[in-house]
């Protein structure tokens, strides 16, 4: 066979394999949509749900995900950059390091109700949070930080050593030169790691049901303390987020229109994610353009 | 080795210069004075410690683990390879260019305003003056002023070059090492970087490393001939061309190995 021939079988083979992919993405996002579209409604996705009646929402659970992933990632980015800079920056080739980096890898695929149940037993008994978010957050940091750790230590390692050492000649210091040089170049990845675990959080529910419960009191959404109980900032609250609620309403559902809210629910779900991919993109876009310094 | 001409004015000057990578002495006994603001180019086949020797001066090979330099390398009065001297001070003073120009992803404005704002300039008036009289040293001006907000990594291959050489001297050095600044280059970009490095001499010691013979005939004052970490003649550049006293210097500018 010649080379172009070759050439040709494997552009094709490449071409079916991707086609394969997105024909299955695109039927499952079609199927999804085209289930879960029409249940939303501005009802639908502010008020709380009905356990009884039809015409319940989703509000509190939509609001207690994207408040979630927030508590998540105050606790987890600062802690994964920290440590993602010092294992491509700073830690020497011990055996120590080795067996921190194994590790870390073992933990990134620990499964998820094992995280959950991790966190039952220290965060909810052991420290006395109780079903809460803060609960929830920490059992979902413990359950991202390896992975983000990972992808950021990746992507700082994938800076061109030509840039550090632009920066070192410069006379900036080691750190100057990691702060305003190498995060920066870096920070693609970072944003990339951050939206891949904030994907996770959305879509995580074993973690969550022994940790940030499976109910949500009463909230006043005019409320906005966060020391009082009925704030839905709250941060000692249980809280059922979306994943938590499909999966909670698919198995005991009892309102008649259970199927229809889970539809309903699972579009939301899918919306939010690639709402909250389209603005971290943004946000980093801007990042970058300030930290390049215009 | 043959110190053809004494020099008078030298800033820099090494003293048994040794230097380790772990075990492999890379440079041997190394005697140079370099002179003020004058262009002195390194010269040597591939291998034989030029680069090294280049980057103790600024210490960038501190960085590299489980290196040992010994001997001395004055600056003015200071010896820089004392621990005492603190390296990221001293590279300011002692700025350095790359044979692959390594602009940062940021706008060319941003590439020349970073260091001196890490360096503590805020006012955007003194950074844009700063910006625009070094991409003028850097003969860039006219080729970018219309476009400073846009990404440095769009220049071509040359105007990058010129960017880093702009940025290194928007921190004010008193000395600039280049190592193979243009080996990257065409022949246009290569005339024009060469052009800059002639003029940049008016107020700046330079030390270039080049592969280039013609190069380093045209634009040096002075050349040291490097072989296997040795210093095997130095001198006045058209002394080591035309009348080199060492054998392997005369073979090695005939093209005869390296
Ligand atoms: N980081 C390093 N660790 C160990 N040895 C090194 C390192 N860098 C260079 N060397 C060795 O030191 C010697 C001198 O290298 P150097 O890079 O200074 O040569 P050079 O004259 O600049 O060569 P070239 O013209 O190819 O750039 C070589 O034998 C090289 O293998
Ligand atoms: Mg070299």
């Amino acid at each position: 066979m010649s080379a172009k021939r070759k050439d040709q079988l494997a552009t094709a083979g490449l071409y079916v394999i991707v086609g394969i992919i997105i024909t299955v993405l695109a039927g499952l996002l079609g199927f999804v949509f085209v289930k879960g579209v029409p249940q939303l409604s501005w009802q639908f996705i502010t008020s709380p749900p009905q356990i009884f009646k039809e015409g319940g929402g989703v509000g509190p659970q939509l609001f207690n995900s994207f408040y979630l992933l927030v508590l998540t990632l105050i606790i987890s980015v600062p802690i994964a950059i920290g440590a993602g800079i010092y294992l491509a920056e700073y830690a020497k080739d011990h055996w120590i390091i080795r067996c921190i980096r194994v590790l870390i890898e073992v933990l990134s695929s620990l499964p998820s109700i094992v995280v959950g149940l991790f966190g039952f037993l220290f965060f909810v008994l052991y420290m006395g949070w109780g079903f809460s978010i803060l609960s929830g957050a920490f059992a979902l940091s413990v359950f991202n930080l390896p992975l983000l750790v990972r992808v950021i230590e990746q992507s700082i390692h994938n800076v061109p050593k030509s840039q550090r050492e632009a920066g070192w000649a410069l006379g900036f210091s080691k750190w100057e030169t990691i702060t305003t040089i190498i995060l920066p170049a870096a920070l693609p990845g970072i944003v990339t790691g951050i939206i891949l675990a904030s994907g996770r959080v959305f879509g995580e529910a074993a973690a969550l049901i022994y940790t940030a419960g499976m109910s949500t009191p009463i909230i006043d959404f005019t409320n906005w303390n966060p020391l009082s109980p009925t704030s839905p900032l709250h941060p000692f609250r249980p809280a059922e987020t979306m994943a938590v609620h499909i999966w909670k309403i698919n198995g005991e559902g009892i309102m008649p229109d259970a199927a229809a809210i889970s539809d309903g629910a699972a579009a939301l779900l899918i919306i939010s994610i690639l709402f909250f991919n389209f603005t971290s993109r943004f946000i980093g876009n801007l990042l970058f353009k300030k930290m390049g310094a215009n | 080795m043959n110190v053809v001409e004494t020099i008078e004015q030298s800033v820099i000057q090494t003293e048994n210069l040794q230097f380790y990578y772990d075990t492999h002495h890379a440079l041997k006994d190394i005697n140079l004075k370099f002179e003020e603001k004058k262009i002195t180019a390194l010269i040597g086949p591939s291998g034989c410690g030029k680069s090294t020797f280049l980057r103790t001066m600024n210490r960038m090979n501190d960085l590299i683990p489980g290196v040992k330099t010994e001997g001395a390398i004055w600056i003015g009065k200071e010896n820089i390879i004392e621990s005492s001297i603190d390296p990221v001070e001293l590279r300011k003073k002692v700025g350095m260019v790359f044979q692959h120009a390594s602009v940062f992803p940021f706008s060319i404005y941003g590439n020349i305003a970073y260091g001196p704002r890490i360096h503590g300039e805020r006012n955007k008036k003194v950074l844009d003056e700063i910006v625009e009289e070094n991409l003028r040293a850097a003969a860039l001006w006219d080729e970018v002023k219309d476009h400073l907000d846009q990404s440095a990594t769009g220049l071509s291959g040359g105007q990058q070059q010129r960017l880093t050489i702009a940025r290194t001297l928007a921190t004010k050095p008193d000395i600039l090492l280049m190592d193979e600044p243009t080996s990257a280059l065409d022949p246009i970009s290569t005339a024009k970087v060469e052009e800059l490095i002639q003029t940049l001499k008016e107020h700046y010691t330079i030390i270039i490393v080049t592969h280039n013979m013609q190069q380093a005939a045209r634009i040096s004052d002075f050349t040291a001939f490097f072989l296997n970490g040795e210093v095997k003649e130095y001198g006045q550049t058209a002394t080591i061309f035309n009348n080199p006293l060492n054998s392997e210097t005369k073979d090695y500018i005939a093209g005869k190995f390296g």
